[in-house]
């Protein structure tokens, strides 16, 4: 009929106004924090889908020393044929590896006979391409969006390339380049589509076939500066690394020093430092919801041992030991926590279920983004038990406490 | 052998830097089934005796076993437990749980210091509300105060205790109801065997109680008897 959690719900229940306070007090900080980890969650989710699914793949693999100098695209850094076979034996033996990509990656001048601007090229293999970076296709505005990627003699250019230089699909445009012996070579292409544009690098980045790239620097080998990679589950990003890593060491150049790098997606888009930052934002607000409960459920519990003193005295006169005394007042704070957290994990639920039906769309830099929140089971669990832990903390002095309280001095306070 | 023997006890409170005697040097035996009252002016040292009976404290010298076990040194968790087996305690405010039923007063020595098994307990709850003529369902809150002195008293029995320690039992309550309570502990001592000990200056306590031991500024000075 009576047990100690019994005994703390009726205790809490006394003083109905303040514990509903209290626990809406909770319940907003963990609707709070969930709401805001979800729809960060789906922001991030986002934009990192959309960088990694367009553009960068989830990890490349380049010539060591490469991205120190990527903004200028340098032709002398490629990786040469018999380092690009030991790479692709490498990922073709890793299991979670789904495709990967070689580019070719050049600066070019880019003319419509009137005006000249500079264009980066990705000279690709449209099919190896299309599954490493299966979005980019979605990115097309005009053009054939349904056949592959590219063809010879044709190039996508960026959006911006193609209002600024007033060129649309089927204008014939030339394509000057500089090779790595100095010698400059143009040809002519066909514009094939153009690509929207995208946040962080490549938002100057146009395509072609990758013969044609290379018929353009005139490379007499099959060299890649950059192989792209795609995995089965962008969660398996770090593990993957690891085992990658192992041959790739073992590709050394004539210093018998390693010959590649493997850069994973967040250390070459500026978007990490954004993800970092929500990331930081998250622990500050996770930081301030467990001051709420903190201090909240300890001003609660304090209150409710002074309140009871004469109580707790008659109860350690009849008997009770002071570690039973102790279980009653914490189990009080186990409670309150509980409850609010429990309320504040449903509302939260109902926010992003709503949120799902009528999704909030907003502009990030030339990016629209439509937010589909959800709670991952285990960042509610983790809340509900951090609420837990932090109320047992807060109730763990007031229930000391009364544990200790003298029973004489108990049973004469007024 | 005596329920209590007390042997030259005293008792000083630390005041600042000055120890003030509250009990200096009290001997007295109190044997089974006795209806006794420690009575005297305020400051004499009866609740200070009270205290050192029901192992809410120590004395600061001289023996003291209650029911053949010598309680002047016991532990903080030794006390509780002796207190939850062997005492029980009724007082003058009643200190009943108010979130608790009638019922569940009475009951919350059972199952919260003794661990009795639920059908244990009921059946000794029942008896006990039967025994003070009670319902189970009523709250403090919607009791008079004999009403809810007579919970207090099913609650200090309800553990078969040997010995209970009333502090003003009747003092708040009216005439009538004061010795209705009282009557209702003599038949309960009479049923049940169970001592017990007051501290008063009522009156109608001192009337009742079959053995008196008068206290004045600290000393005994009815002393050594055996009910």
């Amino acid at each position: 009929m009576m047990s100690t959690f019994n005994l703390a719900a009726r205790n809490l229940m006394r003083y109905r106004r303040r514990t509903m306070l209290t626990a809406l007090l909770i319940t907003l900080g963990v609707a709070a924090l969930l709401l805001f980890v979800a729809a960060a969650g789906s922001f991030k989710q986002t934009m990192v889908g959309s960088i990694t699914d367009s553009m960068l793949g989830h990890f490349q693999v380049h010539r060591k020393g490469y991205t120190a100098s990527i903004d200028n695209l340098p032709l002398n850094m490629s990786l040469q044929p018999k380092a690009v076979a030991k790479i692709e034996t490498a990922l073709k033996a890793e299991p979670e590896v789904a495709a990967y990509s070689k580019r070719v990656k050049l600066g070019a001048m880019f003319s419509n006979f009137a005006e000249n601007t500079s264009i980066r090229l990705n000279g690709i293999d449209p099919a190896a391409e299309d599954a490493t970076v299966p979005a980019l296709r979605e990115r097309i505005t005009e053009g054939n969006k349904d056949g592959p990627l590219v063809e010879r003699g044709k190039v996508l250019i960026p959006e911006l390339i193609a209002k600024g230089m007033k060129v649309k699909v089927g204008d014939t445009v030339v394509l000057v380049v500089t090779n790595s012996s100095g010698s400059v070579n143009g040809k002519n292409f066909t514009v094939g589509g153009v690509l929207q544009a995208v946040t962080g690098p490549g938002g100057r980045d146009g395509y072609i076939d990758i013969a044609d790239a290379r018929d353009l620097l005139r490379m007499e080998n099959e060299e890649v500066m950059e192989i792209a990679v795609r995995l089965k589950s962008i969660d398996d990003l770090s593990a993957v690394q690891k085992r990658v890593s192992v041959p790739l060491d073992e590709i050394r150049n004539k210093e018998d020093k390693p010959a590649t790098e493997l850069h994973l997606w967040s250390q070459l888009s500026p978007f990490a430092n954004i993800v970092a930052m929500i990331d930081m934002m998250t622990l500050f607000i996770r930081i301030m919801m467990v001051a709420i409960v903190l201090v909240s459920v300890m001003n609660v519990m304090l209150m409710a041992v002074y309140e009871r003193i004469r109580e707790i005295g008659t109860l350690a006169a009849i008997g009770t030991q002071p570690g039973k005394l102790m279980a009653i007042f914490l189990s009080e704070g186990l409670l309150l926590g509980l409850f609010g957290a429990v309320a504040g994990i449903a509302i939260s639920y109902a926010v992003v279920g709503g949120m799902n039906v009528w999704p909030m769309v907003f502009n990030f830099g030339r990016e629209q983004i439509v937010l589909h929140p959800t709670l991952a089971v285990s960042e509610v669990l983790g809340v509900l038990g951090l609420s837990i832990i932090v109320s047992g903390l807060a109730s763990l002095q007031p229930a000391w406490r009364a544990a200790r309280m003298d029973p004489i001095q108990a049973l004469r306070h007024v | 052998m005596a329920l209590i023997q007390a042997t030259n006890i005293t008792k000083n409170y630390r005041v600042g830097d000055l120890d003030v005697p509250a009990l200096k040097g009290i001997s007295f035996a109190i044997g089974e089934g006795a209806f006794a009252a420690f009575v005297g002016p305020s400051g004499s040292g009866k609740s200070t005796l009270l205290n050192l009976l029901g192992c809410l404290d120590h004395p600061s010298s001289g023996t003291l076993t209650v029911h053949g076990r010598d309680v002047s040194t016991l532990s903080r968790n030794e006390a509780a437990r002796f207190r939850g087996e062997h005492l029980g305690f009724v007082f003058q405010d009643f200190n009943l749980v108010p979130v608790l039923s009638a019922y569940e007063n009475i009951e919350y020595p059972l199952l919260m210091v003794r661990g009795w098994s639920p059908e244990k307990r009921r059946e000794r709850v029942m008896k006990m509300i039967d025994a003070v003529g009670m319902t189970e369902q009523e709250r403090p809150d919607q009791m008079s105060g004999g009403q809810k002195q007579r919970v207090a008293v099913a609650r200090a029995l309800v553990g078969e205790p040997r010995l209970v320690l009333a502090d003003e039992p009747t003092a708040n309550l009216d005439h009538d109801t004061a010795y209705r309570i009282l009557n209702l502990m003599k038949t309960m001592r009479d049923d049940f065997g169970t001592s017990f000990i007051f501290s008063t200056h009522d009156p109608k306590i001192m009337n009742e109680a079959e053995l008196t031991f008068v206290l004045e500024d600290g000393r005994l000075q009815t002393e050594g008897g055996v009910a």
